[in-house]
């Protein structure tokens, strides 16, 4: 199991655009992806519901996690995502 | 019969008159006929109906641009979403039929929207336009939708989804009246971004029926009922001479009388320099440093601060620039200060609290040395200012620490009631005071900003807010110190009157709001403003106070 902790970096936090983009990313990985917050139950990173639900604000941190291969390299790319600030453009 | 009126918050200006239509009311879930027989095709059906609805969605969301197209490709997602099918299929295993198994798995996602609260809270309602939509597909029905009377017509509902706002036809609609919903609603959003007047949480609205005309003032909030056609062309005349005056209004602030009051415009990022250094106004009411210092592991140097400082000073040469140092809190957090655990930020260490400790003590030296250095090489007039100050001592801190700078104008934010009180003692240690009025808002009214649940108590007519303006407009006038607005309510020009009316000196809002406030302000005189505010003090709640202020 690998994991990165990432701290959002959209100031409007994990929903509407940033959490779509997210969304839609995890959605692309060859592998299962889990997002949660530190200590707390993960939940699937490719269900826009469960993701926006976390309710994750800008500055806060939340754990991926993803097992088998291509995992490391999903985290990676998800890890950019949350820690860009989708909004901004 | 005399026209009957109800009042709701105008979040989108703008008068018209039209007959009235609701928006089709969402499909009755029938009887639950449960269990299915055949569970696997019930979910086939239902992901079926999911499919179309996310479609239509789609379809809609490529015709619609913008903040609407933004929030229709957001929702688009959700009937297709992994989480919603597997609560579907539990319904179904549990017993249920689909319509119920359907419309219960949305159920349960918006309850634990509404359970996370703010903004996800007023997100929630979305749930239920999905599940109605979901539900009409897979029963057949037609999709729940906006009214087709053949005739221009004032769109009323209880509250509206963004796949509803999205289709409005301006041609057809010519004004949204919403039962609920607030000033930061998707009706509020995009009813502002397509320029049709919007008058949102009007519960009176429940009574409207299909057909009966009705007036709309998205400025002031007032829906007048069967108004006649002579009420209906004096407020259109209205509309249009105000209308005619922004396009001719130029030039500083002024009373019908000839009273100066100042128009600044507020600043919080560099990439916004230009168009506000643009703008027709006398200067920087409200100059946002905390883009200097979020989103960074360690503070920027002094050398840093200095040339952004200078930079903004540069563009805004001979005229006034009021800095507000750094308003970070638990949650503007920085990376590079602790914060320590708090379960309340609003009421936390934020704003000049930072300089309890010797590192936030230091950041802010540091700060006034950059801010000071940039004014000396420049030609701005630097005013600076503390936020969240609360008591005489922390006010005669601050001024103190700006004259070691070299910074001789030094003045705080008013956005703790406890400072509006005590405003003609902050005033003896400072050279001018600013209302934050939507700090002060939620400070006095015990209502968090972010929840969208009290949007009438946040609504800046709040007399009890009105209340705190005037004691420290009054403090400013005895001591001959100016006293500004830099929130949101600087920007609504029917309340910057009132404002003004109060003894407020300088109003600062975005630079687009300029035009609107500076024609209301040259239709009156300083007197007429004061009986506007004297009419709005005297008001037993805000909306009252909008409706006696209009009048």
């Amino acid at each position: 199991m690998s994991e990165r902790t990432v701290v959002i970096g959209s100031k409007v936090g994990l929903h509407l655009r940033p959490a779509r983009l997210f969304v839609k990313a995890a959605k692309e990985q060859p592998v299962p992806v889990t997002i949660g917050r530190p200590g707390e139950e993960p939940v699937d990173a490719a269900s826009m519901l469960l993701v926006v639900s976390i309710g994750a604000k800008y500055g806060d941190e939340v754990v991926l996690r993803a097992e088998g291969e291509g995992a490391e390299a999903a985290l990676d790319a998800l890890a950019t995502v949350l820690a860009t600030d989708q909004d901004a453009e | 019969m005399t026209a009957a009126e109800m009042t709701g918050i105008g979040v989108s200006p703008g008068v018209a008159s039209a007959p009235a239509a609701r928006l089709a009311p969402p499909p009755a879930l029938p009887a639950d006929t449960g269990p299915e027989a055949d569970t696997g095709a019930a979910l086939a059906s239902a992901t079926a109906a999911l499919a179309a609805v996310a479609a239509d969605l789609e379809a809609r969301a490529e015709r619609a641009d913008g903040p609407a197209a933004e929030v229709l490709y957001a929702q688009a997602m959700i009937p297709e979403d992994p989480a919603l099918a597997d609560r579907i299929a539990q319904g179904l295993a549990e017993g249920r039929s689909a319509p119920h198994a359907l419309a219960g798995a949305f159920d349960s996602f918006k309850a634990s929207l509404e359970a996370a609260g703010g903004y996800l809270a007023e997100r929630a309602a979305d749930l239920d336009d999905l599940r109605d939509r979901a539900v009409a597909a897979l029963l057949g029905l037609p999709m729940p939708g906006l009214p087709d009377p053949g005739h221009p017509y004032v769109l009323v509902a209880r509250d509206l989804a963004p796949a509803d706002t999205a289709a409005l036809d301006p041609s057809t609609v010519v004004a949204v009246v919403t039962e609920q919903g607030g000033p930061t609603s998707h009706t509020a959003i995009l009813a502002k971004s397509m320029g049709l007047p919007a008058v949102v949480a009007c519960p009176d609205a429940a009574a409207l029926a299909d057909g009966v005309p009705v007036l709309v003032d998205g400025r002031t909030g007032l829906v007048a009922v069967d108004p006649g056609p002579e009420r209906v062309r004096r407020a259109l005349e209205g509309e249009a001479r105000r209308t005619e005056a922004l396009a001719g209004s130029r030039g500083p602030g002024r009373t019908a009388d000839g009273h100066a009051v100042q128009l600044l415009v507020n600043l919080g990022s560099p990439a916004d320099l230009d168009a506000a250094a643009a703008a027709d106004s006398e200067g920087v009411g409200l100059f946002r440093t905390e883009f200097l210092f979020l989103d960074r592991e360690t503070a920027p140097t002094v050398e840093e601060q200095t040339a952004a400082y200078a930079q903004v000073f540069a563009a805004f040469q001979g005229r006034k620039v009021v800095v507000r140092t750094l308003d970070a809190g638990a949650d503007k957090p920085l990376a590079f200060a602790d914060h320590g655990d708090e379960p309340n930020p609003a009421l936390g260490v934020r704003g000049i609290r930072l300089a309890r400790t010797a590192a936030g003590a230091a950041l802010l030296d540091d700060q006034l040395a950059a801010i000071g250095a940039a004014a000396t090489a420049g030609d701005a007039d630097v005013w600076v200012m503390a936020p969240m100050v609360a008591t005489q001592a922390e006010a005669r801190a601050f001024a103190a620490r700006c004259r070691d700078h070299g910074l001789d104008t030094a003045g705080t934010m008013i956005e703790v009631p406890a400072a509006a009180l005590r405003a003609a003692r902050i005033l003896d240690d400072c050279d001018f005071a600013s209302l934050g009025t939507n700090d002060l808002g939620q400070y006095a009214l015990a209502a968090d900003r972010m929840n969208g649940a009290l949007a009438d108590l946040l609504d800046p007519w709040q007399p009890a807010l009105l209340d705190l303006v005037s004691l420290a407009a009054e403090a400013g006038r005895e001591s001959g110190k100016p006293v500004g607005v830099c929130g949101e309510a600087a920007s609504d020009p029917l309340l910057a009157c009132v404002l003004v009316g109060l003894g407020v000196t300088s109003l600062s809002m975005a630079p687009s709001a300029i035009p609107a406030v500076r024609a209301e302000l040259a239709s009156r005189t300083l007197d007429e403003c004061a009986v506007l505010a004297a009419e709005a003090l005297h008001a037993d709640d805000a909306a009252e106070a909008r409706r006696r202020a209009a009048c």
